[in-house]
């Protein structure tokens, strides 16, 4: 199947991939899927002293739509606010790289890194 | 490496025609238009003295009677054929067949047909090798058992089976045995006689014949094997499947029959230093790296193999613009199940979703693989970055204890 030029460019050139301390208490983790399915997706958020996403980053094992749909995420969480983020929705990431039917869960997947990374955030802020 | 030149290394999905296959059927489109069966105009006879020659070189690679090749559509009709035409054939001595759990979904889902006709069938376990167990294939032998089929070679791996003491097994029990035999033949030596294989299925365009066109062997001594016709109509190949015969096709698998006879040899030589060449690279570049399937029985041309914590799929998009190759992982399935095959051999779900079948060919050259070398270990270094698990692992995390969300 042929891909987007946009989901391509993620996959190729990657954005925002790293690691961040997930021992600070600045930085929220989510660690979503499973070896076994296929795909593991793991996003941070790094949010600043007024509560906005100052820094994103992930790695993600999985396909290329995987690896493309959490590198668009971070890109779409820097700047975000903790609601906002939680409001970015998996569809608009299927649209914004033209995901086939048979990858959507690839975008599932991203948001619920997202929800993850800010629960986590917010459980440590608590 | 050279200019945007793409490199085939899927051979075992299908081979390219050779130019001299083509050359040798070209004739038989407009200059020889005739039916074989037409048998009172020399358009006919000229069609069917082709058909003949064909059938004759097939049966010399075989070392069988031509009168014993049976011509079909292709491997998959000769499964069927083979599988549901026994079971109608033999219902009255019995209604039991036993077959491998890592056979072609051809055979496989031939056997839930007829399991829905009143058949009853063994699926048996194969070893973390993929190789039947012989104990275990005699304990499920029954009185009502008619067949046992076993492919010879496996598509995903090349796992060859011990063909020579299932034929005796077969003998001593006087049941039939049937073989997809559709990676093998063509490549490596297939004489089913020799070996007490009585119904043997391939195919055109595995051997750089082309595709639509196969056959079934069925032995016509010791046991007379017969099968039930599962397609009807004009009565062509002795009654056992019917329709006008694909005569270029089948001038092009007589022609292929003759080159793999006499180059399967030299061949299969140059090609297992090559996917030998290509493996070692692998384990010397990349850690972690796993072969699949048991290295002392395998085909000569496949390589199948797990790069740990990397997606088989993404990394195969990291150079399927250079490289064409398969992947045992099965991501855009909705069901996202990874290679039955590979789990039937015990892989984890997380090593099947992690591998690349590499099946060399014909046209295959050294520099080919060694493009391939470069282009795959980095696109597993690119992956591996990328990887939370690899990071994971590289830091001593214990992954089985870790608490995944399935999904």
């Amino acid at each position: 199947m042929a891909y987007s030029e946009k989901l391509l460019d993620h996959f190729k050139n990657p954005k925002n991939v790293g690691t961040l301390d997930k021992t600070d208490s600045n930085v929220g983790t989510g660690l979503v899927g499973a070896p076994e399915c296929g795909d593991v997706m793991r996003l941070q958020i790094q949010v600043d002293a007024e509560g906005i996403i100052a820094d994103a980053k992930f790695k993600t094992f999985g396909c290329g739509s995987a690896i493309a749909s959490s590198s668009l995420a971070t890109e779409w969480l820097k700047g975000k606010s903790l609601d906002e983020a939680l409001a970015i929705d998996n569809m608009a990431i299927v649209e914004e790289l033209a995901l086939p039917p048979v990858k959507i869960h690839c975008s599932v997947l991203a948001e619920d890194a997202i929800k993850e990374a800010v629960q986590d955030y917010k459980s440590k802020n608590s | 490496m050279s200019d945007k030149r793409l490199i085939y290394l899927d051979n075992n999905a299908t081979t390219p025609t050779d130019p001299r296959v083509v050359d040798a059927m070209l004739p038989f489109f407009h200059n020889v238009p005739g039916n074989a069966a037409s048998r009172n105009h020399p358009f006919g006879w000229k069609a069917e003295e082709a058909v003949d020659y064909a059938r004759d070189q097939i049966a010399k690679l075989l070392d069988v009677d031509s009168r014993e090749i049976i011509f079909t559509s292709g491997a998959t009709e000769s499964d069927n054929l083979a599988i549901k035409g026994v079971f109608e054939m033999y219902q009255k001595k019995g209604n039991h067949i036993i077959t491998l759990k890592t056979e072609h979904k051809a055979v496989l889902d031939s056997c839930k047909k007829i399991e829905k006709m009143g058949g009853q069938v063994t699926y048996l376990d194969v070893d973390d090798k993929g190789l039947v167990n012989l104990a275990e294939l005699e304990a499920a032998i029954k009185p009502e058992t008619i067949m046992i089929s076993i492919m010879w070679a496996n598509n995903e791996t090349g796992v060859i089976q011990p063909m020579k003491e299932i034929g005796e097994m077969c003998a001593k029990h006087g049941v039939l045995f049937m073989s997809d035999a559709t990676q093998a033949v063509g490549k490596i030596k297939t004489h089913p006689k020799e070996l007490g294989i009585h119904l043997m299925a391939f195919t055109a365009h595995k051997m750089y014949g082309p595709k639509g066109v196969g056959a079934l062997f069925v032995n016509r001594k010791n046991p007379r094997v017969k099968v039930t016709s599962q397609m009807d109509g004009g009565g062509h190949e002795r009654g056992m499947r019917s329709g006008t015969l694909n005569v270029p096709g089948i001038v092009g698998f007589g022609a292929a029959a003759e080159f793999a006879r006499k180059e399967m040899d030299s061949d299969a030589q140059r090609l297992s230093a090559l996917r030998d060449k290509l493996e070692n690279a692998f384990k010397e570049n990349l850690e972690e790296v796993y072969v699949n399937g048991d290295p002392n029985s395998r085909m000569p041309h496949v390589c199948n193999i797990s790069f740990k914590h990397v997606e088989g799929e993404g990394l195969m998009m990291t150079f399927n613009q250079e490289v064409g190759v398969s992947s045992g992982s099965a991501c855009t399935s909705a069901s996202l199940e990874p290679s039955y095959v590979l789990i039937a051999y015990g892989l984890g779900d997380d090593l099947a979703h992690s591998s690349i079948r590499f099946s060399l060919g014909r046209f295959t050259t050294e520099q080919d693989i060694d493009d391939t070398i470069a282009l795959v270990s980095k696109g597993v270094q690119h992956m591996r970055d990328l990887s939370p698990i690899w990071e994971m692992y590289k830091e001593g995390v214990d992954l089985d204890a870790v608490q995944w969300t399935e999904h």
